[in-house]
């Protein structure tokens, strides 16, 4: 397949980009509003052409633990759900980055907690960046605010997970899920033939067995274990954090918001500037690692930051964390499946930031 | 003196009646003396080693008293979650076809937490060797109730014996994964004397050379003993088993391959 344009969804970006990625396989559960990732999937039978494998497992726990064993076998795997199947899933993703797997897993969020809605939210921030699952561990997440986000974080995503050994999470949202946008697809990557030598694929007379598995009963020994992931995870810290600025330059005040937030407040951003305020838009395009240098480094003129976020105040913990007490930090948040219009953005940040 | 001279006479290529085959390593096994476990690993090891098959076979270990069985076997395993491992399987079959694969677990990982994967895996009919090792409780915690305790039958948490009225009927999984047709070879087996194991052995091969045909699950269960659970010695523990187990768990294959 060629490089070409097409209009979608964002969850059929999601499913074409991971065949043109050379995804080995895909395994699913339904969940609203993310199910047209494996729907495109099944219907364009890339068994047929790429060889890539699409499977409807029992259950969302079923389909971690089959990335689980793929991943482990040095496969290119990856799965998609919203909220609550995420929330299932989490005992799997602990034991993946704790036997240092790669894979990708895509969250369409909904609103919670419990069953929630259907409608979009962002209230799984925590759950993605502070852990989710059992141990110290980390995911890297990457939050998308438009289809071709949806799309080109899928090769993004496989290639971090890879280079780290890591389970790297695309955290989008119902809206941009369900969004239909002009996408550019890259050309099609052809499947894997060559495989990590630490994967699980035949034990050759030439090569030690390889094992899979996050335990290890020996304190001393599983303690080096856990630090070695802590270098990792700042490695990453270092390395790979990515944002986006929006007239930041002579900002005096900063909205910080991600995917479908973002979006929003980018029109925001234009209406405060028609009435004479000074703002700017600040979007973390990694969650984890989250650009708190960068964030931080707009204190030397910002006056104050509104964090925007389709939940009642997540993300705003980190970027209070950046900018430490230097400048004013203010949360907005809608929930319920609301998305905030741009106008009660520019009050929010009236009342709360720029006070009277 | 004489004696010593003998047995290296004794000692020669033709004389040897037995040895440890190859695919198991040297590492000491940490299972109870008299546990079923290790035999069952012994027999898998040499099958796989007479088969051939050690660089095409994938295995996956359970969460329970043989987590650690990728120290035994010499070929690439991965540890599941508990209960999980034949959606690992499943994971791994996929995406290598070709590939042996098989999942081995206890009862509490096969028969309780993990039965929805169970189920799945042999409706779907993912082209797997499923092991089964039905020892009656949950050895690794400590000897609690497994769903597969008879009634009656006394584990740390059934301490006056399991009464079905509170806590169920024991389980027979393998007759329920027999009944989907997507079973291919279902079979019972024990390994608590010299003539099961040898029966074992014949079953755990069947299972493996079935696996090429596609035609679905080899499902394999070992009736098992779990001396330290059930608080006995070795050798009451599998006198128990005898007189006990094997009339709820009649021994024998339950479903056969038809082509
Ligand atoms: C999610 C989860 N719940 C509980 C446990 C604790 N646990 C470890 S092994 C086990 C039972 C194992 O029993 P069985 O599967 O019968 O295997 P056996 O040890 O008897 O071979 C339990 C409950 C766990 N590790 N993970
Ligand atoms: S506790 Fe039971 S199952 Fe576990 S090793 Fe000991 S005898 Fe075997």
């Amino acid at each position: 397949m060629a490089e070409e344009y097409k209009l979608m969804k964002g969850n059929e970006a999601i499913a074409e980009a991971a065949i043109r990625a050379g995804t080995d396989g895909y395994f699913g559960y339904p969940i609203t509003p993310q199910s047209e990732v494996m729907e495109y999937l099944t219907a364009a039978k890339p068994h047929e052409t790429t060889g890539m494998i699409v499977l409807q497992a029992e259950s969302e726990v079923a389909s971690i633990n089959m990335l689980y064993g793929g991943a482990g076998a040095g496969k290119k795997v990856m799965t998609s759900s919203s909220s609550p199947g995420i929330s299932l899933m989490q005992e799997g993703i602990s034991y993946i980055a704790g036997a240092e797997l790669p894979c990708l897993i895509v969250n369409v969020q909904r609103g919670g907690p419990g069953l929630g809605t259907i409608q979009p939210g962002q209230a799984d921030y925590f759950q993605a960046t502070k852990g989710g699952g059992h141990g110290d561990y980390r995911l890297i997440v990457l939050a998308p605010a438009s289809v071709q986000e949806m799309a080109d974080f899928v090769s993004l995503s496989f290639d971090l997970a890879f280079k780290y050994r890591n389970p790297v999470m695309i955290l989008s949202d119902g809206a941009i899920g369900q969004m239909m946008e002009k996408v550019k697809f890259k050309e099609q990557v052809p499947r894997m033939t060559e495989f990590p030598d630490w994967a699980t694929t035949g034990k050759n007379p030439d090569r030690e067995r390889n094992i899979i598995t996050s335990l290890d009963l020996d304190p001393a020994r599983h303690e080096r274990f856990n630090l070695k992931l802590q270098r990792k995870y700042k490695e990453v810290q270092e390395k790979e954090v990515l944002f986006e600025e929006y007239m930041c330059d002579d900002a005096e005040y900063v909205l910080v918001a991600f995917g479908t937030s973002a979006r929003i407040c980018q029109k925001s951003v234009e209406m405060a500037r028609e009435e004479g305020i000074k703002a700017g838009l600040f979007r973390p395009i990694t969650l984890w690692p989250f650009p708190s240098k960068e964030l931080e480094s707009l204190t030397s003129h910002v006056k104050g930051m509104l964090s925007v976020e389709m939940n009642s105040g997540q993300m705003v913990e980190d970027v209070r964390l950046a900018v430490h007490d230097n400048i004013k930090v203010g949360h907005y948040g809608r929930m319920g499946g609301i998305i905030p219009a741009p106008d009660e953005i520019v009050e929010a940040l009236k009342k709360q930031i720029i006070g009277d | 003196m004489a004696e010593n001279v003998l047995n290296k006479e004794m000692i020669k290529p033709e004389n040897l009646v037995y040895t440890k085959t190859k695919v198991l390593t040297d590492n000491v096994m940490h299972y109870c003396p008299g546990c079923g476990h290790s035999t069952t690993h012994r027999v898998i090891a040499e099958v796989v080693e007479e088969l051939g098959i050690q660089s095409e076979v994938l295995g996956v270990a359970p969460v329970g008293c043989s987590v650690f069985m990728y120290n035994y076997m010499d070929f690439d395993m991965q540890e599941a979650a508990h209960g999980r491992a034949p959606a690992v399987a499943t994971g791994i079959k996929r995406l290598w076809p070709d590939k042996y694969v098989f999942s081995y677990q206890g009862d509490g990982d096969l028969a309780a937490i993990g039965t929805a994967e169970t189920i799945h895996a042999c409706n779907r009919g993912e082209n797997i060797v499923m092991f089964f090792i039905n020892n009656g409780i949950y050895g690794m915690t400590g000897g609690q109730m497994a769903p597969t305790t008879l009634e009656g039958m006394k584990s740390s948490t059934t301490p006056y014996g399991r009464d079905w009225m509170q806590m169920g009927h024991p389980l027979k999984i393998t007759e329920l994964v027999a009944s989907l047709p997507g079973t291919y070879y279902v079979t019972r087996q024990a390994v608590h004397t010299p003539a099961y194991v040898r029966k074992l052995k014949r079953a755990v091969r069947k299972a493996f050379e079935y696996q090429p045909k596609k035609k679905g699950v080899s499902f394999i269960e070992v009736v098992s003993n779990c001396n330290s659970g059930w608080k006995m010695t070795p050798v009451q523990s599998i006198k128990w088993l005898d007189e006990n187990m094997l009339d709820f768990y009649p021994l024998g294959d339950i479903k056969v391959p038809e082509d």
